[in-house]
């Protein structure tokens, strides 16, 4: 047995360490193609809008190396996958070698979004890999003016590490409040005010319509008329699942690798996704969802490789993400939907806070700043899939 | 096995006591990391191995 890992960020690497870890004697190989890095294997990636942008001085370290690979025994095989052949059971790599599978598992992740009609010039970037984050910080010295498009967790958390610096800083976000698919419509206007209180310039209800500057960024132009100086432009508009070299593959595509609830892809043989690039039915809420979270990659990675060592196991997991803005942590458990209630628990919004979201009865999410010991209670009850009144009882 | 937590890399995500309550408790100011069963027993031993996997910073070591 023959087990082909493409992808070396967290959920790879994570899925050829579980194999091992389960006692898994097959051939594992691990494909690598994370750019700009050593052996193609990724650095763990939250830091990088957190301390690693904060401090010139911190580094990235990669998730694993040839050494540590082969310790395990397992091959690494830098390079960058471009096409399956699900037939012939072959990856293609660019350069045209090619590696043989019995069972593959897909692992690539996601990449950057940039914003349609912008035209790439010095001085804008995404955020993912080590590469780029290292070249944001070099980019951001001491009188550099920052402008951040893109609201989400990734653009308002580099929105307030940079400020935290004392970078002055402009952000740009098409919705009326920072954080909103993550947060909700009223936690995320809270934590927008706190974002204008620290001194962050706030252009929200308006786009991106240009750049000015030729041989480098000089400004940002707004749809409602705006110019916004700029020395650095950071681009946070979310990301696409790294599909692209499976086009034509037969694998069913629709916004990432389509699977079931053991992450085993649809309709094909031997194939399983992890990480960002995986697409499952999510037996707790009952639809397909995508999740880019570290705690995904990581829990996707156990269900597969449980999975392959003939442990069958589902992925149900209550999502997580982690945020450090705002003066602490600020953490998410469960889904916050658009219209559901929202009730602060413990603290206020202005401070340290948790608050319960959910509706037609059910507790659906929890939303916690600098709270982790308050925050517990009530994600016991959201695992437990306590009801709404029950979770207000135990404020 | 035994388990244990580096405080200096701990950072209060709190996962290791969702992930195994009977074996990591959270310290009440700041969220760190207990341990409340050294060694741990052989029941609760997949709990902590997934609480090591688990932990964003990579603080928990299991031996």
């Amino acid at each position: 047995m023959r087990i082909v890992v493409v992808g070396a960020s967290l959920a790879g690497v994570r899925t050829v360490e579980g194999l091992r870890r389960r006692g898994s004697d097959a051939d594992v190989v691990l494909v690598a193609g994370e750019p700009g890095a050593a052996d193609g294997v990724a650095v763990d990636r939250p830091p990088l809008s957190k301390a690693f942008l904060a401090s010139p001085d911190a580094e990235a370290a990669p998730l694993t190396t040839r050494e540590k690979l082969g310790a395990l025994g397992v091959e690494l095989v830098p390079g960058r996958a471009v096409d399956l052949d699900l037939g012939a059971r072959r990856v293609g790599l660019h350069g045209g070698e090619s590696v043989a599978f019995d069972r593959l598992v897909v692992a690539t992740g996601s990449s950057p979004r940039t914003v349609p009609g912008l035209e790439p010039v010095p001085g804008v970037f995404t955020l993912r890999t080590a590469a780029d984050a290292a070249a944001i910080r070099a980019a951001c010295t001491e009188d550099a003016r920052v402008v951040v498009v893109g609201g989400g967790f990734i653009g308002a958390e580099v929105a307030w590490t940079l400020r935290q610096l004392g970078r002055p800083v402009a952000l740009v976000e098409p919705l009326p409040t920072l954080m909103v698919r993550g947060l909700g419509p009223e936690l995320g206007a809270a934590m927008t005010r706190r974002h204008a209180a620290a001194g962050v310039d706030l252009h929200l209800g308006t786009s991106v319509a240009g750049l000015e500057g030729r041989d480098r960024v000089e400004g940002v132009r707004l749809t409602d008329g705006t110019r916004l100086p700029a020395d650095v432009v950071v681009l946070g508009v979310g990301t696409v699942p790294e599909t692209g070299w499976l086009a034509g593959s037969g694998l069913d595509l629709r916004d990432g690798v389509v699977c079931d609830e053991h992450l085993a892809a649809v309709g094909a043989e031997g194939v399983h996704a992890v990480g960002d690039v995986a697409r499952w039915h999510h037996p707790r809420y009952g639809v397909d969802v995508r999740v880019e979270h570290w705690t995904n990659a990581v829990e996707t990675a156990g269900v597969v490789a449980a999975d392959l060592a003939g442990e069958r196991a589902v992925h149900d997991a209550l999502p997580y993400v982690w945020t450090d803005q705002l003066g602490g942590r600020l953490q998410v458990f469960g889904q916050v939907r658009p219209g559901d209630e929202v009730r602060v628990v413990s603290g206020d919004l202005d401070g340290s806070f948790v608050a319960i979201t959910g509706g037609e009865g059910q507790l659906r999410g929890l939303v916690g700043l600098g709270a982790v010991k308050q925050l517990m209670p009530f994600r016991r009850l959201l695992l437990a899939g306590a009801g709404w009144d029950e979770a207000l009882a135990a404020a | 096995m035994h388990v244990s937590v580096d405080l200096n890399v701990c950072q209060g995500h709190g996962v290791c006591h969702m992930t195994a309550p009977d074996v990591f408790e959270l310290d009440e100011e700041d969220g760190h990391a207990i341990v409340m069963v050294d060694p741990v027993p052989a029941e609760l031993e997949a709990d902590a191995q997934l609480a090591a996997d688990s932990c964003p910073e990579r603080a928990i070591t299991v031996s």
